[in-house]
């Protein structure tokens, strides 16, 4: 057969923050740029974002730096992280932050006219360069806007179902476009992936469609590692009503604004569990809390204000022992502030736009009258590809990751804010270090026989139209049904195998689905190809869940409450084995520096 | 339960036809929910585009009863299932498959439209000092999602079919934000009046009124463009100006 085909030097998957912005800088070095997006350019994960961009700026309190932000990073991280990218991270945000107000970014401002930032979670000082609440759309639409004048040929609504190797070499990529849904092939000499999440795992998520994992997948199957794959983020606040929103993100920037959290008896049930790591650090009382949200410098963080695994863990407590509010989550407050700001309403409606429009819409609640009720939702893999710190690398040659999809930063657990400073950070690193890995490299040759059996493989969902086979749409209900119950916020080793008992069969019945129609625009054919790699990646968080015995950000284990300092030390690495099994093993993580050390205890 | 039924068109570029579609409605659905639940019970090929499901990406506009919506953020009980709810494609753009078109056209305008150009940083670590005030003019303007629904109502592009000429509200409302962000040093002027065709918009809203941002297209980003084009380039005192200048 042959294909629509197209040569790049640097070809990135995905055009969410990090894509983007691996596109413009590759693009910048002087070679040629494709950019590949499973969705319209500018729709990614990103544009939700709401609450804003971390980045030790300092605008606001000028005791932040980036050792601050570097020992806030780990300590959430409880301390898995990769200390090198959290460095790398904490020292370049600022001045990727900046960069976006030179590509048009328009941030609020400080009184003398700076960049404005906010608390979140996690964070000592506030640290998050913000628009209102809808901080990632004017990320992406900065990036869009500029990278569209920086020569780079985008293929909008088009997927990638397999990475192309030469030897040990990833040189290309074969995917279909949506339209047509006919084939086309990538020659690249690198390869960026950046194809964000998989909450489409669970069944309650934030998530799109787009997220199941498949630069994970794609990366695991090149025979590249993956690493902590068991420390899925909920996000504490999601809503819980009405059912057709459930999931839907509820910005950490409300209880940065003063929202509290409440349960049926109208206790603020966070200050009845605050970890050590924090207790220095959390308010005593509630009049301390609000003034801490009013920018108070002398007072300290509400608990409301913990980490997210923290609070996520605490909305369940609730629940279960019967306090919850009367659709399953819990009451989350901002109208409250009126009591204490004369033009309260008004001030919600400008500082969380967003939040106001999406509960008057969607569940007919106004957030400046009435409580939101909220629950956990799957947000965020902190887990991914392993890749180098400094270049970003896989462990395949010319295999870049960056964003989500790659491991490190984050180690057990994500602060808030953090992700839109590593989309940009990262993301610059890898597009720089493809770039120069492809100006080292010549074309290498594509297996066309590797390419005719993917062609293959994708089309045999339709050789089974007619017969008694399965839609694909049900084989993924009943994963997301089985993740979201087994391999949750509250795990066990009993719960978690039968996950893993669960995946063979699961197999099965995807490699038999059949599809209706033909191959234009048939949603029911991509659900049937993106199942491979959702089940690829449940199966990696869930044999990950089950090989640490112990409870560590977001990762709990009911049967394993306490930390374990042994297994502190060790990352979860995954690969596949010679003979196509999943190996998963637990590795050394690399000792510390003693300067960055020296940051961590000075900032104990 | 109840059930409503949902009249959807199915078809491509060649032609198609509405077919009915009878499912199951709870409470607080919307009419994305209802689309993608006929996609998975009873046609698992229907062509829908949508992202967020929350009114923040802009992918799935349709024409619901006729009007522009995102079918995200219709809800099911503002509208009457007594009767059949009707989906459709936008009209303004090509079709590809049933509720998908080709807003293709909306990536090339943009393209034509000249880039953010800022003055020189006001600090040495490459900063700028600005106003809140000054950045709240045009955050109104960056609130646009790119639903494209104001393009699609436009009847300079809808029925006029000027899309060579006319660059639609979409892309006012973007230059407006460029043109009016202080640290922007370029101007579009002669480019709106000459190449992006803002003459031909004469101010019946439409758009405005199905902007699910509710950005006020008309009187806050087009008609001072089109103030601006007047005061620069008809001004008899500029004009005569520009004639000794050359």
């Amino acid at each position: 057969m042959t294909y629509e085909s197209f040569e790049y030097d640097v070809l990135v998957i995905g055009a969410g923050g990090a894509g983007l912005r691996a596109a413009i800088e590759a693009s910048s070095a002087g070679v040629s740029v494709g950019l590949v997006c499973k969705s319209l350019l500018g729709k990614a994960h990103t544009v939700m974002a709401e609450g804003g961009m971390a980045a030790a700026l300092g605008n606001v309190d000028d005791r932040d730096d980036w050792k601050v932000h570097f020992a806030d990073t780990m300590r959430g991280g409880q301390y898995l992280n990769s200390w090198r990218m959290a460095e790398l991270h904490a020292q370049e945000a600022p001045a990727r932050a900046r960069e976006l107000e030179a590509w048009g970014a328009v941030f609020d401002r400080t009184k003398d006219g700076k960049i404005l930032q906010r608390n979140f979670g996690g964070h000592k000082y506030p640290r998050l360069a913000h628009v209102g609440d809808r901080t990632g759309l004017e990320m992406i639409r900065t990036l869009q806007d500029h990278g569209i004048h920086q020569g780079i040929n985008v293929h909008m609504e088009c997927t990638i179902i397999e990475l192309l190797k030469n030897g040990d070499r990833v040189v290309g990529a074969f995917g279909y476009d949506r339209e047509k849904g006919r084939f086309r092939l990538f020659t690249a000499r690198a390869v960026v992936l950046a194809s964000g999440g998989i909450g489409r795992a669970f069944k309650v998520t934030s998530n799109s469609w787009e997220y199941t994992g498949d630069g994970h997948a794609l990366a695991y199957r090149a025979g590249a590692e993956l690493m902590d794959m068991e420390f899925v983020q909920f996000h504490p606040t999601g809503m819980v009503w009405p059912p057709s929103v459930r999931g839907i993100l509820v910005t950490e920037g409300v209880r940065g604004e003063g929202g509290v959290l409440r349960n049926s008896d109208g206790k603020r049930f966070m200050f009845e569990d605050i970890p050590d790591a924090y207790k220095s650090s959390t308010a005593d009382d509630e009049e301390e809390g609000w003034k801490y949200t009013q920018g108070d410098k002398n007072s300290r963080r509400p608990p409301e204000l913990l980490t997210r695994d923290h609070v996520a863990r605490c909305i369940v407590r609730e629940i279960k022992e019967g306090r919850g509010s009367p659709h399953g989550g819990v009451f989350l407050d901002i109208a409250w502030i009126k009591e204490r700001l004369p033009n309260g309403a008004e001030h919600i409606k400008k500082k969380l736009p967003s939040m106001y429009h999406q509960f008057k819409q969607l569940a007919g609640i106004d957030i400046t009258q009435e409580p939101m009720e909220v629950g956990p939702t799957t947000h965020y893999v902190m887990g991914g590809i392993r890749v180098d710190a400094d270049t970003q690398m896989s462990t395949v040659r010319g295999l870049f990751a960056a964003g989500e999809c790659a491991a490190g930063l984050h180690g057990a657990n994500r602060l808030g804010g953090n992700s839109l400073s590593d989309l940009l950070v990262f993301g610059q690193r890898a597009g720089q270090y493809a770039a120069a890995f492809a100006k080292e490299q010549t074309t290498a040759a594509i297996n066309s026989d590797e390419v005719e059996a993917a062609a293959r493989h994708a089309l045999e969902p339709f050789e089974r139209e007619g017969s008694d086979a399965e839609g694909p749409y049900q084989v993924q209900f009943d994963l997301q049904d089985m993740m979201q119950a087994q391999v949750g916020i509250v795990r066990s080793e009993g719960e978690i195998q039968k996950a893993v008992d669960g995946f063979p069969g699961l197999h099965q019945r995807a490699n038999r689905v059949g599809v209706q129609g033909n191959r234009e625009y048939n949603a029911g054919w991509h659900t049937a190809l993106d199942l491979r790699n959702l089940l690829m990646v449940a199966e990696a968080v869930a044999r990950s869940a089950i090989l640490r015995k112990e409870s560590r950000g977001a990762h709990f284990r009911e049967d394993h409450l306490e930390k374990d300092p042994e297994q502190g030390k060790l990352n979860t690495v995954i690969r596949q084995g010679t003979g196509g099994e999943m190996d998963v093993v637990q590795e050394t993580l690399a000792p510390i520096r003693d300067d960055l050390q020296q940051i961590i205890e000075d900032n104990k | 339960m109840s059930s409503a039924t949902f009249r959807i068109w199915r078809g491509n570029a060649d032609g198609g036809a509405f077919e009915d579609y009878t499912t199951e409605v709870s409470e607080g659905m919307v009419v994305l929910d209802a689309v993608h639940q006929i996609q998975a019970e009873k046609a698992n090929d229907l062509a829908v585009r949508w992202n967020c499901k929350a009114g923040k990406c802009g992918s799935c506009s349709a024409e619901v009863n006729g009007n522009p919506k995102l079918m995200c953020m219709t809800r099911l009980n503002s509208l009457p299932l007594d009767q059949p709810v009707t989906i459709e494609p936008m009209q303004t753009f090509p079709l590809i498959r049933d509720l998908v078109t080709d807003v293709s056209w909306n990536y090339e305008v943009k393209k034509r439209i000249k880039q953010f150009a800022p003055r020189a940083p006001d600090a040495p670590d490459g900063s700028w000092r600005v106003e809140q005030y000054d950045v709240e003019r045009v955050q109104e303007f960056r609130k646009c999602i790119e639903c494209f629904l104001c393009q699609d109502v436009c009847h300079v592009l809808r029925d006029h079919r000027l899309h060579d000429k006319f660059i639609g509200p979409r892309y006012f409302v973007y230059t407006a934000a460029l043109e009016m962000q202080v640290l922007d040093t370029a101007d579009r002027v002669n480019d709106l009046a000459n190449e992006h065709g803002v003459g031909y918009c004469n101010i019946t809203k439409c758009c405005t009124k199905v902007c699910p941002e509710e950005i006020t297209i008309t009187d806050n980003a087009i008609i001072p463009l089109k103030e601006r084009v007047v005061d620069e380039m008809y001004d008899p005192l500029t004009k005569m100006l520009r004639m000794f200048r050359g």
